[in-house]
């Protein structure tokens, strides 16, 4: 049920170690597009899921556990580990996939996504889960956790970086903002925000919802340290995402599209959560495997 | 002429903070987190001895309890500290989701609970918190009686490993605890016995509950009170026996009586030995303008209201 490419897919160490920017590239983008053809696949079995946010997300997510997070998948709790929080939580078939594909449990639990007593909650329980860091699926809660993780890192001089993946929509959440503030002044350097900025959010686009934009500026005059990047390109993800503003808290805004890969979910708002048809299913596996 | 000897009281808040900068001299990861409540929280010497272990967020209480758990998740023991009212109605679904469901080991410090800041209204009474509290899965709740009480239960939360709800006290109170014995996680201590009825009181009320069963023991009603500092999880074996050997109970609490220790009481007693059961605390109402003293009258949680309260109980 599980697509071939995951279950073969270099692990984290692996991926690593490659030196060759094209190589590397061209591995990342394998391993997302295995990522998405594995939640497209958990998300049909299930009946259930939030695949548009998963298809933007996937990308960042791999480029972190491919290529920049300092984590131990045997040793999860690992004290200097870096943190990646997922507060978009209802993108938990994402992350799932991804930290099966860095090693951190077996690829076959993920048919058990959504089951009765599953592990694999609709939202991720880090007691139930290997690497999940905080429980999220309200939204708003994963900066103001970061931050502490962040402040806690400089307490006990850990060399310890903290990324915490936002979606758009969620920072209309004022809790955000809370933290932003905090970060700000107290400079954390080893906290980076992503903002997941595929535009949508479940009803409808978030600039006509409870508008973003001018986004950068947003962040800019909370005193972070802004980066605008292509949220699908690999090696600046990668490069923006090990970059590092000294005194300064940073927040890559990454411009994506929702239902990235499949040509009849992007930039559709009612995929935010709806569920594909067996024909849509072969089509999108299809797109996914070129 | 004649002296009015008042009883010598004591103030839970200088306890927390003296027992708290002890852990921290002791133990480097404690840290307290506060949202510009340094003064209303006393940690303004703890500020002074370990200024880079306090984190003031800010008037920003959603943040300031994730920040706790994010603390937490990084090997850390925090203390997290603002008045009660905040803490539990701003930051509900943090509290739940990043402390209680995310199982990290933060003591939220709700200050100046019940209804200590009477004159500035409802908006600053915490009587919702214990309802609030007790809803939320896998937090303990603690609501030490006295100083003494309150030193220990810190010490114990600062070891617990567990997520912990605590409240501290604003106005003196005087000693009722046991000073060989002042906090056994999970036990209600029974400070006086008695067979005609068992009073249950938490937090500030314990030291009036004392003061009437005096009254009633001079109208010959043998009053047991029992003070229950951990609210969750509730001493059971305290509570059925109580309820089996005096036939009636009293629940005394400066919170409303929706949903807080009379509720956790009645639920045991209803479920396995009913017995007449009265709860003594503020109804679900919004209460009127006036100091603590003036309130806690109003809502009959004196010693004569208490009093009072058992002899309609027992007609």
């Amino acid at each position: 049920m599980l697509a071939p490419d995951l279950e073969q897919a270099a692990r984290w160490r692996h991926v690593t170690a490659i030196s060759d920017p094209q190589v590397l590239t061209e591995s990342l983008r394998r391993a997302a597009n295995a990522s998405r053809a594995t939640t497209l696949q958990m998300v049909s079995a299930a009946r259930l899921g939030h695949l548009g946010g998963d298809m933007s997300v996937l990308d960042v997510l791999t480029t972190l556990y491919g290529s920049v997070l300092r984590v131990d998948p045997e040793n999860p709790e690992w004290p200097e580990r870096d943190r990646l929080i997922m507060s978009k939580g209802h993108c938990s078939e994402a992350l799932y996939a991804t930290l099966a594909w860095a090693g951190f449990f077996s690829p076959d639990e993920l048919r058990t996504f959504d089951r009765p007593g599953s592990a694999l909650n609709g939202h991720p329980n880090r007691t139930y889960v290997p690497g999940v860091e905080t429980n999220t699926g309200a939204l708003g809660h994963g900066l103001p956790v970061g931050v502490g993780v962040a402040v806690g890192a400089k307490l006990q001089q850990l060399p310890s970086r903290v990324f915490v993946v936002l979606g758009d929509g969620e920072l209309q959440e004022g809790s955000n903002w809370e933290a932003a503030m905090t970060a700000a002044h107290r400079g954390l350097d080893n906290l980076t925000a992503i903002v997941d900025r595929n535009r949508l959010q479940q009803g409808a686009r978030t600039e006509d919802t409870a508008s973003l934009d001018p986004l950068a500026e947003k962040w800019r005059a909370f005193g972070w340290n802004v980066v605008e990047v292509d949220g699908h390109d690999h090696l600046g993800l990668r490069d923006a995402l090990i970059a590092v503003a000294a005194g300064r808290p940073t927040c890559l805004i990454a411009e994506t599209v929702k239902g990235k890969g499949i040509s009849f979910m992007e930039d559709r708002v009612e995929w935010h959560h709806k569920v594909p048809t067996a024909d849509q299913l072969a089509t999108a596996l299809e797109e996914l495997s070129r | 002429m004649t002296t009015t000897l008042e009883p010598q009281t004591f103030d839970c808040r200088q306890a927390f903070a003296e027992t708290l900068i002890d852990l921290a001299r002791a133990d480097d990861r404690i840290v307290a987190v506060c949202n510009d409540s340094v003064g209303s929280s006393n940690l303004v010497a703890f500020r002074e001895e370990f200024p880079d272990r306090l984190v003031n967020v800010g008037i920003a209480e959603q943040n300031m309890v994730g920040v706790g758990a994010g603390l937490a998740n990084a090997g850390l023991v925090p203390f997290v500290c603002a008045a009660g009212p905040f803490l539990t109605g701003r930051a509900t679904e943090q509290i739940k989701t990043d402390v209680a469901y995310s199982d990290r080991a933060v003591v939220l410090c709700a200050m100046s609970p019940g209804m200590a800041y009477g004159e500035l209204g409802p908006t600053h009474h915490s009587i919702e918190d214990l309802a609030w509290m007790r809803a939320v899965a896998n937090l303990d709740i603690l609501v030490p009686a006295d100083p003494a009480q309150t030193r220990a239960a810190v010490r114990w939360a600062a070891g617990s490993k567990r997520p912990v709800f605590m409240r501290v006290g604003r106005h003196k109170v005087p000693g009722v605890s046991d000073p060989a014995d002042p906090f056994v996680f999970g036990r209600a201590d029974v400070l006086s016995d008695g067979s005609d009825v068992t009073i249950f009181a938490t937090g500030t009320p314990v030291s009036r509950a004392l003061g009437a069963a005096g009254l009633l023991a001079r109208q010959g009603v043998g009053a047991r009170v029992v003070n229950v500092s951990t609210i969750s999880p509730l001493d059971e074996a305290t509570v059925l026996a109580a309820a089996r050997e005096t036939g009636f109970v009293l629940t005394v609490e400066e919170a409303t009586t929706t949903g807080g220790l009379g509720a956790a009481i009645g639920e045991i007693v209803l479920r396995h030995h009913p017995v007449p059961l009265r709860m003594l605390g503020v109804p679900r109402v919004f209460a009127p303008t006036g100091d603590n003293d003036y309130l806690l009258e109003t809502f009959g949680l004196t010693a004569e209201g208490i009093a009072a309260a058992v002899l309609d109980l027992r007609n």
